[in-house]
């Protein structure tokens, strides 16, 4: 079939020039992009594969659920820690375990940092370069480029021309040095790059920037946490033990100079946010607002659970400080709750997956997941199993799952939280929204876009240093207060624990919303599901012909230059792809090997 | 021409002053006396970079995060002037055919001088289709990498070990570097840890670049530098071990006062890593001393070795200090020549520490 019209409202057309992208870089795992393009370069139909998958799951069956929090972070170490923290939340749920109020706050400072930290990196180093051209920044004049920066913010202090001249000599002899490193074989002299050579040059002067100051807004998880990447975390609390003025306070894990420590990292992260990112990501806008392509789903169906409880061991929305709830037909007056515990809400269909159901018209909830490796490809395939030259988009083509809510296909990610914010009146997020759209002078549609993608997650950023703040000194003053609880073991010991439960943890992860479903049985692992951000924006069609989020942002995109599809990535990009979190997924019983055919 | 990272910091305004500084901590880092730090200065204003093809299998991307947070040297420093990182897919600007391509011209232009490094690992089931690269199985990727580099590091404990995708029952058959069939016989430096410390991973480069050799290894091909000791060894709540004070549970009297971690499931003892050396992230902390036992995440197989709460219940290879073990004030007994500590119910006996190997 060369056009059919999916149910979600995108017309397809395969009949075009195909181009291939694998791998796509800059992103956290592997993943392959195929496009179909028209006689216009105009992309009429797009494809999005995850290449990778490790089996997680069947690998947790039967361990102590107390540790599935180290296993299950392993799924990322971009967002480290946001799939341990959902994992201890599913683990209490299921044994109902409360946590102590510093034990909240704690966990929120390590979330919150996380969202600030994975953001800033993912602009300037996995994004940036679909927007800014380091070898144009050569032509910089660096006198320019101090206006330039003066102007675009005014307190950072990093401005004077002396300073862009060092860097700009810097970036020559580099180039000039003909090794090229990581911007080799860019695609640097592609018309789709539009930014002045001084914007340029700044911009290429904060990703140097930012690569060191990154390290350092991580260090609040290795107060928390002992080291970063992957800090450590506990079922019932934190494990960083509270000793302000007791005997040998000095060796405990919180003290007054690590909370000290923790204050001064937070507020150099506020600054560097305000001060550069949010100042970076609207200069670069400010030449792409004509380049509005990539909304995708994001004008029609939008998801967050929400994240951040104020209060501990409260969940629900009204508790939650990131906004949770669902838009559906692009409807932003009615945003809808949401249940994770519900077997008609949350549903995965596998019909082009490499996974097999019994049933592969109906969709399961994860409770109820059941996942068979089946690494099928379809007729139409060009090449061979182990050579793909072509996927057939026809059969099975990707190890990402197609998760639904209520049949929907859904965007999640910070721009979802932020139109969902939006659309329920969220003050501060509709306050900074309503900045960037009269500071770039474009109409709130301005929204649905790659760039609206983009520019969200720099406002969060800016939200979540913020409230990084917010629970420092919350937990400042129930240490005053005297609670200086961090954990609950109360439940700790197994031989306490109910023979069967259940239960489901979630975040929202820097890349959208994240949830975890866990069955205990004899104190062991029964079941475990996770069902991630990369799944949602990443899915393949599915029972129905529903194109994903990455697919669908795709269509209709125009591309330069058809050889260096650096749209693509910039769209792609936007989303902040994190595959080896999306394509782990396995059932219970993992000693079944895949079936393989090819046709 | 190349141009070297004294070059580098030169034109950019430091000082030659501001440089030895730098050398002088180098030489720090790597654990060796301050009369190094003009041979690390040498090596800055000579060398050109080496090319460096950092691939990426079944993973999670945490080596490469680490790798970023390195606080001396700076990763910044590390890629602009140290090495040339040609590619890795986590950074590079290239995707797709062009990303690839990189690969055959640095063979081509430096075959046998580059160095591969590779994190995760390659799945050998499906015909490696577990993890895809440009349409192709990964291992075959790896494989052709490594037949032309001169020395492969394998970072983290997935490249190492096979670390979480290979815990039992290995779905994909996941295989770690040096188990990969048909691999090139390259020397291959492993740089275990989940991830390895940052600035383990940087001092690792900056030792081969500085002294033009690879690390001394030990038997398990592991830097000596860094993985000769237990965590235990030099951790600095080791004299409330042997004085007998414990954690008992979390958030307990003696988890404030800092006592030591064996009782709620530490693995320092059976664990060779630098984490309390060294530490972690600019040497501002470590798991101990932000409360949480050690998980032993440098040790092959460590996932598979019983419960992260669960005590050491064969700890004979306390080694170097096994009188002192023996003596300890309580808690301990002696058992059959061997000292076994008897704190309990744990019956996790596969836990047998790495021996006196090291």
């Amino acid at each position: 079939m060369v056009t059919l019209t999916t149910p979600n409202g995108y017309e397809l057309d395969s009949s075009g020039r195909r181009i291939v992208v694998d791998p796509v870089t800059r992103i956290e795992g592997h993943m392959r992009c195929e496009v179909n393009l028209d006689e216009n370069n105009i992309i009429r139909n797009a494809v999005s594969t995850g290449t990778m998958w490790r089996g997680l799951e069947v690998i947790l069956k039967g361990r102590d659920p107390r540790d599935a929090w180290a296993f299950v972070q392993r799924i990322c170490g971009v967002c480290t820690g946001t799939h341990a923290l959902t994992s201890v939340r599913a683990v209490e749920d299921a044994l109902n375990i409360d946590i102590p109020e510093n034990a909240n706050s704690i966990r929120n400072i390590m979330q919150l940092s996380l969202q600030v930290h994975d953001h800033l990196v993912h602009f300037y180093h996995l994004h940036a370069l679909d927007w800014v051209n380091p070898v144009n920044a050569l032509r910089a004049d660096p006198r320019a480029t101090s206006e330039l920066q003066q102007r675009t913010s005014p307190h950072h202090p990093k401005s004077s021309p002396g300073y862009f001249q060092d860097v700009q000599t810097r970036i020559r002899r580099f180039v000039e040095s003909g090794q090229l490193g990581p911007f080799k074989n860019g695609y640097w002299t592609n018309p789709a790059y539009l930014l002045p050579p001084e914007a340029d040059l700044m911009a290429v002067t904060h990703y140097l920037e930012a690569l060191d100051f990154q390290k350092e807004i991580m260090t609040v998880r290795t107060i928390f946490g002992g080291k970063d990447t992957h800090p450590n975390w506990l079922v019932g609390g934190v494990p960083c033990a509270i000793n302000m003025d007791g005997e040998m306070a000095a060796g405990a894990p919180i003290n007054m100079e690590r909370l000290n420590y923790v204050r001064s990292v937070t507020e150099r992260a506020i600054t560097f946010v305000k001060n550069v990112y949010i100042p970076d990501v609207l200069a670069v806008a400010q030449y792409y607002k004509g380049w509005l392509y990539g909304g995708g789903l994001s004008s029609k169906n939008v998801m967050s659970y929400g994240d951040i409880p104020d209060r501990a061991n409260d969940y629900s929305a009204g508790n939650l400080l990131m906004p949770r709830g669902a838009i559906i037909n692009g409807n932003l007056s009615e945003v809808h709750p949401i249940d994770l515990r519900d077997p008609n809400e949350i549903q995965e269909f596998v019909p082009h997956s490499w996974y097999k159901y019994a049933d592969e018209a109906v969709g399961l909830h994860p409770w109820d997941g059941v996942t068979e490796a089946n690494f099928e490809l379809g007729p139409n395939l060009i090449g061979s199993k182990t050579n793909i030259q072509q996927i057939d988009e026809g059969g099975k083509y990707s190890w990402i799952k197609a998760p639904r809510w209520k049949g929907h296909a859904m965007e999640v990610g910070p721009l979802a939280r932020y139109i969902i914010g939006f659309a329920q009146g969220h003050e501060q997020i509709t306050d900074q929204i309503n900045g960037v759209l009269s500071a770039l002078d474009v109409p709130v549609d301005a929204l649905f876009s790659t760039l609206g993608r983009t520019a969200a997650r720099a406002l969060e950023a800016e939200w979540a240093a913020e409230q990084q703040l917010y629970f420092l000194d919350k937990l400042i003053a129930n240490i005053k207060n005297g609670d200086t609880a961090t954990a609950n073991t109360t439940s700790f010991d197994p031989s306490t624990w109910p023979s069967e439960v259940q239960g489901v943890g979630f975040t929202e992860a820097p890349r959208g919303a994240l949830g975890h479903w866990l069955k205990i049985k004899d104190t062991k692992i029964e079941n475990y599901q996770c069902v991630v951000p990369t799944t949602w924006n990443g899915s393949p069609r599915d029972n129905e012909g529903n194109i994903g989020a990455f697919e669908a942002s795709l269509m209709n995109t125009f591309v330069e230059v058809p050889e260096e599809p650096v749209e693509i990535l910039r769209t792609l990009h936007s989303f902040d792809p994190c595959l080896a979190c999306s394509t782990h997924v396995m059932s219970e019983d993992g000693e079944e090997l895949a079936d393989v055919k090819v046709r | 021409m190349h141009e070297t990272f004294y070059d580098v910091m030169r034109r950019q305004g430091i000082t030659r002053r501001s440089f030895l500084k730098y050398c002088s901590l180098a030489a720090g880092a790597l654990g060796l006396s301050p009369a190094f730090a003009p041979k690390i200065a040498h090596a800055m204003e000579t060398k050109p970079r080496i090319p460096v093809l950092w691939l990426h299998g079944l993973e999670c991307t945490c080596c490469s995060e680490s790798f970023i947070r390195s606080a001396h040297p700076l990763a910044k420093d590390v890629i602009l002037s140290m090495i040339s990182l040609d590619y890795d897919d986590t950074l590079m600007a290239a995707a797709g055919e062009q990303a690839e391509a990189i690969i055959e011209e640095t063979i081509e232009k430096y075959d046998g001088n580059y160095i591969l490094a590779v994190e995760g690992n390659a799945p050998l089931d499906e015909d490696g289709m577990y993890c895809i690269i440009g349409g192709k199985p990964f291992v075959e990727q790896l494989k052709h990498a490594a037949e032309h580099a001169r020395a492969i590091i394998s970072w983290g404990s997935c490249a190492s070990w096979g670390c979480v995708q290979a815990a039992r029952p290995n779905p994909t058959r996941a295989t770690p570097t040096h188990n990969v069939p048909g691999l090139a016989d390259k020397p291959i430096i492993k740089v275990p840890g989940c991830p390895p410390i940052s600035e383990v991973m940087t001092a690792v480069i900056t030792y081969m670049l500085t002294f033009e050799q690879l690390p001394s290894l030990d038997n398990q091909g592991r830097p000596k530098m860094f993985y000769s000791q237990r965590i235990h060894d030099k951790c600095y709540r080791r004299p409330h071990f042997d004085a007998g004070q414990f954690v008992e549970s979390f958030d307990d009297e003696g988890a404030r006062r800092g006592y030591c971690l064996y009782k709620v499931g530490c693995k320092g003892p059976t664990t060779y890593n630098a984490c309390s050396t060294v530490r972690w992230n600019g040497g501002l902390s470590f798991p101990i001393q932000a409360g949480h036992p050690c998980i032993g995440c440098s040790e092959d197989g460590f996932w598979d070795k019983g419960g992260f709460y669960e005590r050491l219940s064969d700890v004979r290879g306390f080694g170097i200090e096994a009188n002192a073990d023996e003596i300890g004030k309580v808690a301990a007994a002696v058992v059959g020549g061997a000292a076994a500590i008897h704190a309990g119910v744990s019956v996790v006996k596969q836990i047998t520490s790495k021996g006196d190997d090291a």
